[in-house]
């Protein structure tokens, strides 16, 4: 729970404004990126992610760093099977479709 | 991308020790608590007590969510799951972690809908595609975690959805930091301060303890040459007679937080008069209720709730670990009836706590500790 996963943003929902597709080594989950709305990143931005929401923006190699240091304390599998647990986008996004935003 | 052996960077880390002994005042004992569980857990998994002179004692904080919570609200959570066609959903950290009755995976065993996810949006998903049940999130976790419920449930109100809920067990980091600085038996000189939970809520709220108490904070990342850098930055503080916040995890921990999740929490939370802490007893505003205008999202305003108190077996000194009063080792259970296999007492359960990681990388030296001990007593 509290591992900070880094990700690359690869592509922002359509149809719902605070999802984006993260990629965490070779894995594509769609995450929450509601704690970033006053910095929003783009796709190619990269994050660390924290419970299936993006925390904050971090430099591609402070991600790079973040993800040696998962492998370094053990936790990098543990991460990995977090990333694929993440369950937004199992039934191709949230059903319902009505995203209105809080401010 | 870098390998690990490259990362590690020996040369830098030996020029931070070497910093390190000559800041050390030899004729002095350093004690110095690292807040945060994640960082207790880097410091046993590196050694990093092999490249520091003796008279610098690491002391590990609270910083573990799962540590403090007493078990009295993991029975009460459970209570909840008996209603029919509940669903207590949790993070997987929770699923070992003892109740009265047994741990959650115990209860799932026994037939109770106990399902792991690894975010509050995916219990609430679970919501979405069973309407049938109702979904209760177990929250634990301190600010790092609390924003993240805090848009899970505004997103539930903004849906309407109706079969969810939070049983809301979110901490606050600096309350906890009060009651240590408050324990008479705590003598600390500094703080390595938590680095995640910092993203959120910033440096400022340690100030306080920089100019009330008198004892600097350094915001630390979680690499080995990051938690040395900042004990470089609290020895110098320390040998100048300063007492400043300063920031070493920069690249990550903006100094003024994240405004959006603390927009979040003050949403949806609100602090609550008092809350029990597993080994530091009850901590005035030291955590987060689910605010009144989210009432029907609040486990507890939906179901009738026990009010559990446990108190922990006797023998389990987690109280005295947490504080850093007692090493893990000199706890009569560590090691024996206790251990990560077969955990008593919470420290032994997370990866992050101090007992688990001090089991985990150093039990060796540990057993023969405890084997002193008791043929000593």
């Amino acid at each position: 729970m509290c591992l900070a996963i880094p990700g690359k943003i690869v592509e922002l929902d359509r149809n719902a404004a605070h999802l984006g597709t993260v990629e965490v080594a070779g894995v594509r989950r769609k995450v929450d990126l509601g704690l970033l709305q006053e910095d929003m990143p783009v796709a190619g931005d990269w994050v660390l992610i924290h419970v299936g929401f993006a925390m904050t923006k971090i430099s591609e190699q402070d991600a790079l760093e973040q993800m040696n240091l998962l492998q370094m304390l053990g936790e990098a599998e543990q991460a990995m099977q977090e990333v694929r647990g993440y369950g937004i986008d199992e039934s191709g996004g949230e059903h319902g479709q009505e995203h209105s935003r809080p401010n | 991308m870098r390998y690990v052996d490259e990362f590690r960077d020996p040369e830098l880390i030996t020029k931070a020790s070497e910093e390190i002994y000559r800041l050390a005042d030899p004729d002095r004992h350093y004690r110095i608590m690292e807040v945060c569980g994640g960082h207790t857990h880097a410091i046993y998994r590196f050694g990093l007590k092999d490249v520091l002179p003796s008279n610098i004692e690491l002391i590990h904080g609270p910083g573990c969510p799962v540590c403090v919570l007493p078990m009295g609200r993991i029975d009460d959570g459970l209570a909840v799951a008996k209603n029919s066609n509940v669903v207590f959903a949790a993070f997987g950290d929770m699923m070992r972690v003892p109740g009265t009755h047994g741990s959650p995976f115990e209860h799932k065993a026994r037939g109770t809908d106990v399902r792991i996810v690894y975010s509050p949006a995916d219990a609430l998903q679970i919501a979405r595609k069973n309407p049938e049940k109702h979904v209760m999130f177990f929250a634990i976790g301190f600010e790092t975690t609390a924003p993240s419920t805090a848009l899970t449930l505004m997103r539930a109100k903004a849906e309407g959805i109706k079969n969810f809920s939070v049983f809301c067990n979110h901490v606050t980091i600096i309350p906890a930091i009060r009651a240590i600085l408050d324990s008479p038996d705590m003598r600390l000189d500094a703080f390595i301060g938590p680095g995640h939970v910092s993203t959120v809520i910033g440096c400022r709220p340690y100030e306080w303890i920089a100019r009330n108490e008198g004892k600097p904070v350094v915001t630390s990342g979680f690499e080995p040459l990051d938690l040395l850098q900042s004990l470089v930055m609290l020895l110098r503080q320390l040998r100048a007679g300063e007492a400043r916040v300063e920031n070493q995890y920069k690249r990550v921990v903006p100094w003024e937080g994240n405004r959006a999740a603390l927009k979040a929490m003050a949403e949806v939370f609100q602090l609550r008069p008092y809350f029990e802490w597993r080994g530091l007893g009850f901590i005035s505003q030291s955590a987060l209720k689910i605010r009144d205008e989210y009432a029907e999202w609040d486990a507890e305003q939906r179901f009738p709730i026990p009010g559990t108190r446990v108190t922990d077996p006797k023998a389990a000194q987690c109280g005295e670990v947490l504080k850093g009063v007692l090493k893990p080792a000199q706890c009569k259970l560590f090691g024996n009836e206790c251990t990560p296999e077969h955990p008593i007492g919470a420290l032994m359960v997370s990866s992050e706590g101090s007992c688990a990681a001090y089991y985990n990388y150093e039990h060796r030296k540990a057993a023969a500790m405890v084997t002193s001990i008791s043929s000593v007593a």
